[in-house]
């Protein structure tokens, strides 16, 4: 086990080292500096303000002295918010793009896995057919449209739910939460029907049965082992999804997150918020996604390789 | 008794068609395909024609799905807007198709080496975080939307060419594969003449199953304003436009909404009913 994880990470660190020098890179071809836009710049302002952000140095030395700053967390200041710099930003807007994500995976995860065991356990009834019927709807409806609709009724015409903000009203976490949500639970309820319903069929679920023990026990104690093992594997690359996600969410509910510091940033063209947050969640990526291998790992004993 | 060989095409048409589902999705998506095409000639108005004194309007005999707050016509626009993401679902898909295809065959070909190492850069490509990366080349270079085509083609092209090596894989070392080789046949005519042909099916199906996700990629980009620009019109851009002015006007955002959804299920279930007609093993 130990082996697998060492093994994952050397993978990973090199990985995030090319992330970022390409990230680097990228920025730094863009047409413009990024003081071109302000009018009426004196020429020696422009010196100042080069020099203050450190690019009139030559290209490797910026390249050097960006790497090992961002080893300790520090990713330079923003060209657009003079005077903030971009650890700052991520640091306030992360815990809120953590704590959306979180409520999402708890949503989705208890009505996805709910409506994938009871529609393998009742395969080919109305309980089987309807979830996943309803499954595709929410796997084709777009965040940016689910989220939208639901304002519309829920918060517009019913009332019932804030319809933008963050922690100011009671119940503003409610509909951004489903809206992140919903196609992860249909994901998972596709991906948790298909894995119960290979596990039932295995001898070990027919030896738990003529051993008598009741329905309840064989699905929930024995099958589910097995069967949640394409859920986990899900999971780690899902979170790359749900920053995706969140840009959209926090974009429509107006939250202050991560998300939609990022979306702005690139509106602004803000280079230096766009580089840091760019190898951010790469960084984050990554270690959902040797998590989830792990936890794969840890069910499926076939999978330690 | 004699029964007529069938092809597998010819076999996989017949089982396409007992699946009503994915025969229904079929006829709308021709019919949505052969309406973006000949927009130009069916939409009523041009997409970027404006009636300023008219405003907003709910849908109503001469517009048949209302007018936005510029006073153009909803019905054109999504008809216009139909051409772009089609346009995206498809070039995109293919520029996959052609990466995904060509990196596939060469790995499960060769094998060995060549196939360790170039599986293993698909590996790493694949746990990074590429959403933000088309955002990036986007703000880079520009919202241009061939290169918003590359750009996306490029990330959907891994799912692909794992797909495809795995059936490669499997096909090089089938009884007929290997007679060929026996008999001194060249590399290339065993791969033109006894591998491509067998996968040219699932092929076919991952390609219908791309284009949905190609174009929720397209939409979504287009949603937060980076995708395609205006005045011309993509489904995302629509339903950017409708969520501004939804409180007021609905319309704006059920119509592009509801068309859109009713796309992506249509290719979904059309994807998924190939699937099945193709490889019936694999239904689920």
């Amino acid at each position: 086990m130990l082996q697998l994880i060492i093994k994952r990470l050397l993978v990973a660190i090199p990985v995030l080292i090319i992330v970022a020098s390409l990230t680097f890179f990228l920025v730094r071809l863009a047409p413009g500096g990024p003081f071109d836009s302000e009018k009426a710049v004196s020429p020696q302002v422009l010196k100042n303000l080069n020099e203050a952000y450190n690019l009139n140095a030559p290209l490797y030395e910026q390249y050097t002295d960006y790497m090992t700053n961002a080893l300790v967390g520090d990713f330079g200041p923003s060209f657009r918010y003079p005077g903030r710099s971009v650890s700052e930003m991520i640091l306030t807007g992360l815990p809120v793009t953590l704590e959306l994500a979180f409520y999402a995976i708890i949503f989705a995860s208890i009505l996805g896995l709910l409506a994938g065991i009871v529609a393998a356990v009742k395969k080919n009834t109305a309980l089987d057919y309807i979830p996943m019927a309803i499954a595709m709807l929410g796997i084709c409806m777009p965040t940016f449209l689910l989220g939208p609709l639901l304002v519309l009724v829920f918060g517009i015409n019913l009332e019932w739910m804030p319809v933008s903000g963050w922690d100011s009203l009671p119940g503003d976490k409610v509909l951004p939460a489903i809206t992140l949500g919903a196609a992860y639970a249909a994901y998972i309820a596709r991906l948790s029907r298909g894995g119960m319903l290979e596990t039932l069929n295995q001898d070990y679920i027919r030896t738990a049965r003529a051993k008598g023990l009741s329905e309840f026990k064989v699905v929930m104690v024995h099958a589910i082992r097995g069967g949640l093992i394409p859920v986990l594997a899900f999971l780690g690359p899902a979170i790359a999804g749900l920053i995706g996600g969140s840009f959209v969410v926090e974009t429509i509910f107006q939250i202050p997150g991560l998300g939609r510091f990022y979306v702005e940033a690139a509106f602004n063209r803000d280079y230096t918020m766009i580089l840091g947050t760019t190898i951010f969640f790469s960084a984050l990526i990554i270690f959902f996604n040797l998590l989830s291998d792990i936890a794969v790992a840890i069910f499926n004993p076939q999978a330690r390789t | 008794m004699e029964q007529q060989s069938q092809s597998l095409w010819s076999d996989a048409f017949d089982r396409l068609k007992k699946n009503k589902l994915a025969v229904i999705s079929g006829i709308v998506l021709i019919v949505l395909i052969v309406l973006a095409i000949f927009a130009p000639w069916i939409a009523p108005h041009t997409y970027s024609y404006q009636n300023l004194e008219l405003g907003a309007v709910g849908p109503n005999s001469t517009y048949l799905l209302g007018t936005d707050t510029l006073g153009r016509d909803q019905f054109s626009r999504i008809l216009y807007g139909a051409r772009v993401s089609l346009l995206v679902g498809f070039v995109a898909t293919a520029v996959a198709l052609v990466i995904g295809v060509s990196w596939g065959i060469v790995a499960g070909f060769f094998g060995g080496k060549i196939d360790s190492t170039m599986m293993r850069i698909v590996d790493i490509l694949y746990g990074l975080p590429f959403i933000i990366f088309i955002i990036l080349l986007m703000v880079i270079f520009g919202r241009n939307i061939w290169l918003l085509f590359l750009a996306i083609g490029a990330v959907e092209w891994l799912t692909m060419a794992r797909i495809v090596r795995g059936q490669v894989l499997t096909l090089k070392n089938q009884e007929f594969v290997l007679a060929a080789q026996a008999m001194g046949v060249q590399n290339l005519a065993i791969f033109f003449r006894h591998i491509l042909p067998n996968i040219l099916g699932t092929i076919a199906v991952y390609a219908t199953l791309t284009i949905p996700q190609v174009m929720l990629l397209e939409a979504f980009l287009s949603f937060l304003g980076l995708g395609v620009q205006p005045p011309m019109s993509s489904w995302g851009t629509l339903i950017r436009y409708g969520v501004e002015s939804m409180e007021e006007y609905p319309w704006m955002l059920i119509f592009p909404g509801l068309i859109f959804t009713i796309t992506l299920f249509c290719l979904n279930f059309f994807g998924d009913g190939l699937r099945d007609a193709i490889d019936p093993r694999s239904s689920d």
